[in-house]
């Protein structure tokens, strides 16, 4: 009895009723924030400013993929929200399934990521090229190490819930993953509708 | 559960020197921490004073140029990062768990990680002189100095990486203090219940976690520059010196709030205990520290006027720097409200306060000089500059520091500093203090430039120089005497018993020093004062506060000591080193951090009881 106690942490109180692992993702999620903001501030910042002649959004970009490793990535929060509702309500077999596919979905967009990195430095845009390539690289790529991350979190769970008890707490540990990765699928969703969508549409009118 | 999950076997109950390598202990943490930056704090001063003898006569010869660019540049950078920062971190740690009457922060673990990353962070940085050369750009950094053309070596890479260690640092110690303030208060404890001094640590907490990212962002902008040749910096290609400005700046100014607001708080604790008094309106000070928080963000071109943003930019950060003075003053008159009328004991701490508001002041004023654009003009890279950050900085932050150190000592050993030594060590520091740093307003309005390694004996700046070099020593000598001070009451300084202040706040209802739980039944506030209000509240009766029965009862279970905090920060780091000299050290260092982060997920927080022994 006194052991199980112990080991229980969550029969805690807190000031607000929250627990404090929970409060934690949210407060860590508001600095990472602070770092995509100064990221995306630096590429509108230097949005059109690159040395003539280089290559330029709207003849790079690929809106068409890059529409499609959106929707992987939007589907990857939907089987998000399936795995956690599966692990609060205790079913631990359909969660396997489900944060395998979210992991995989991530792992796809990864893919396309680093297809579009390589094609991009094949039709001659590379971080060295000029400030639209160093901006580009720098946000993008620093959004996929986060994806990276997520990635390698998921998979932790999934091997996680062969050994321990995943279904505690109602499932925290999962839905601060969750937490992190439906924050990291926003800030894609910024950056596609930033870079992509009006970066290539309203090029001219931008730079005015 | 899972006791197969720790990379290493978990330490039980180690004494001695492992006792603290594997500590999660807030209060063993905080000593760390206190220990650590103070041997920094003192790098700085000679770091300093090596700067002031090479000024004291024109045309010396004691450092070269070169040395001299490092040593204003690294003075800065551990002054404020490895100084002032990891200070206020020490209080936070020893006094935020004590005065909301919780056992321990809300991630002992994390804390503990904190520490370390900070300590090998301050290892990063400090190491060019030893491996070829400090960054020497001034602790700001400006682009395009820093890049490979001017700042050959491997200098701004020791700040790049070294910040930026220190930075993930402040973070994760941020992130842990908001949950801690915000979810571990003991019953009754409301916001605006809780002492000012846990106010102003919440409100620096939140400038750290949005403040650091920025300038991560710039770091690693810089980095890339240099080590992969991109354009963030590089004009040829069109880029824009000036958003390194920006974004270094817009982390620069909240971290001045940063440096400042725990000061601030720490005097707000201290006035009102020796004045017997309650703080004087105290939810103005707490909404004026909110309001400081928030502006703080609206000031930072305020670094930048000589740059060129045109008379709109300059209009507007002039006015908004100029209303950051009012929430300013606004403390400052409560402060000096709360000792109106009271019956004050001019005690060391007090001392140190007092100094703190007077000296606060004069860099307040010099501030709102500063404010005014045409004025600012002219004062910019002047010695006047300098005299403003340090009225502010050392007036300001390290005498209310001095303040704490003193008026905490108690708490954390169980024994007072003496304070007849205090009060040597008090008026030295003053008088040092003044001598070194007010000369340094006639010199910039005197046209002296800053971060010049010396000067012609015909512009008649000898005499203050000289006398700025004294006040100088003399601080070095105030220092001594505090660390006499400290060492001889360790030992030998009277006990100090559970509240030597007579004190207001939760940390002086319990032993000196606390034991390991700080708590054995965690209090009941009713009211603001917690315990001021428990001694003499209710017309003197019984202590309201703390009825047993009232408070969680139960077996105290703190968490257990870990080696894994230690660990992944030392991974971290080694992977940070790498960045400077192999990508193959940094995926070895990323490699051991990541099993330790693993380890550090599995292992529970605090063993079960029955495991133990």
């Amino acid at each position: 009895m006194h052991h199980s106690q112990a080991a229980e942490h969550a029969t805690i109180a807190t000031s607000t009723g929250i627990d404090n692992r929970k409060m934690l993702i949210w407060v860590f999620l508001g600095s990472e924030c602070m770092f995509f903001g100064s990221l995306i501030a630096t590429y509108l910042v230097y949005y059109g400013q690159s040395l003539p002649g280089t290559p330029t959004p709207g003849e790079i970009l690929d809106i068409p993929t890059t529409s499609v490793s959106t929707f992987v990535l939007l589907m990857s929060s939907l089987m998000m929200v399936l795995a956690y509702s599966s692990v609060s309500r205790g079913n631990v077999r359909n969660f396997r399934i489900w944060i395998l596919c979210t992991a995989l979905l991530g792992a796809t967009f990864l893919g396309f990521q680093v297809f579009e990195f390589t094609e991009f430095a094949r039709e001659g845009l590379t971080p060295k090229t000029n400030l639209f390539g160093t901006t580009f690289f720098t946000l993008t790529g620093f959004h996929g190490a986060h994806v990276t991350v997520g990635v390698i979190w998921l998979v932790s769970l999934f091997g996680y819930s062969f050994k321990g008890d995943l279904t505690k707490d109602g499932g925290l540990s999962v839905d601060m993953a969750a937490l992190y990765w439906h924050f990291v699928d926003i800030v894609w969703i910024v950056i596609f509708t930033v870079i992509y969508l009006i970066g290539v549409t309203n090029a001219p009118a931008l730079i005015e | 559960m899972a006791s197969i999950a720790g990379v290493f076997r978990r330490p039980t109950h180690p004494a001695g020197v492992w006792g603290w390598i594997t500590t999660v202990d807030h209060k063993k943490i905080g000593a760390l921490y206190g220990v650590t930056a103070f041997f920094f704090f003192m790098v700085g001063g000679l770091e300093a004073l090596v700067m002031r003898i090479q000024l004291a006569r024109a045309g010396q010869d004691v450092v070269s140029p070169e040395v001299f660019s490092q040593l204003f540049t690294m003075h800065a950078l551990t002054m404020i990062f490895l100084g002032v920062m990891p200070l206020s971190a020490a209080f936070f740690n020893l006094i935020v768990p004590l005065m909301i009457g919780a056992r321990d922060v809300a991630f002992p673990r994390l804390n503990a990680f904190s520490y370390w990353l900070f300590l090998f962070g301050a290892i990063v940085l400090q190491s060019g002189w030893l491996l070829g050369g400090s960054p020497n750009t001034g602790w700001f950094a400006y682009a395009p100095l820093t890049s490979n053309s001017f700042s050959p070596g491997n200098g701004m890479e020791f700040y790049i990486v070294g910040l930026g260690v220190l930075g993930i640092s402040s973070v994760a110690a941020a992130l842990n203090f908001i949950v801690t303030i915000i979810n571990m208060r003991a019953p009754g404890m409301t916001l605006m219940r809780m002492p000012v001094f846990i106010w102003m640590t919440l409100i620096t907490s939140f400038l750290l976690i949005t403040a650091f990212p920025v300038i991560t962002v710039g770091l690693i902008e810089l980095y890339f520059d240099r080590t992969f040749g991109m354009n963030f910096f590089n004009a040829a290609a069109g880029g824009d010196v000036v958003l390194w400005q920006h974004l270094f700046w817009f982390f620069g100014h909240p971290e001045v709030y940063i440096l400042i607001l725990p000061a601030m708080g720490i005097v707000s604790e201290v006035l009102p205990t020796f004045s017997r008094k309650p703080l004087f309106g105290y939810e103005v000070v707490v909404l004026s520290g909110i309001i400081i928080g928030f502006m703080g963000w609206a000031v930072w071109s305020h670094h930048m006027f000589t740059v060129g943003l045109g008379p709109i930019a300059n209009s507007v950060f002039a006015l908004t720097t100029m209303f950051i003075a009012i929430p300013t003053g606004v403390k400052i008159f409560n402060w000096i409200a709360t000792m109106w009328g009271g019956s004050i004991s001019f005690k060391t701490p007090l001392l140190f306060s007092v100094g703190f508001i007077a000296m606060f002041i004069i860099g307040g004023l010099s501030g709102v000089m500063h404010s005014i654009a045409p004025s600012d003009a002219q004062q910019q890279d002047t010695y006047f500059v300098v005299a403003h950050i340090h009225y502010v900085l050392f007036g300001g932050s390290l005498f209310a520091i001095f303040s704490g150190i003193y008026y905490w000592f108690p708490k954390a050993t169980g024994r007072m500093l003496d304070d007849r030594i205090g009060q040597v060590n008090f008026w030295l520091t003053m008088i040092g203090f003044n001598l070194a740093f007010f000369p340094m307003h006639f010199l910039g309005l005197d046209g002296m430039p800053r971060r010049q390694y010396t000067y012609s004996s015909d512009m008649g700046w000898d005499i203050w120089n000289f006398v700025s070099t004294i006040g100088g020593l003399i601080l070095g000598v105030a220092v001594l005497v505090f660390l006499f001070n400290f060492f001889l009451s360790l030992r030998k300084g009277e006990i100090a018993g559970n509240d030597p202040w007579d004190g207001r706040t939760l940390e002086w209802s319990i032993s000196s020093p606390p034991p390991e739980y700080n708590f054995a039944t965690i209090p009941t506030v009713h009211g603001r004062d917690a315990f001021w209000e428990e001694k003499y509240g209710h017309g003197g009766k019984v202590p309201a506060g703390v009825s047993p029965e009232e408070g969680h009862q139960g077996g105290i279970h703190m968490p257990s000591p870990s080696y894994l905090p230690l660990i992944a920060s030392l991974g971290l780091s080694i992977a940070a080193y790498g960045l400077i000299y192999s990508f193959a050290v940094s995926v070895v260092g990323a490699v051991i951090a990541l099993a330790a982060i693993y380890g550090w997920a599995l292992e529970p927080a605090a063993e079960p009881a029955g495991r133990e022994s």
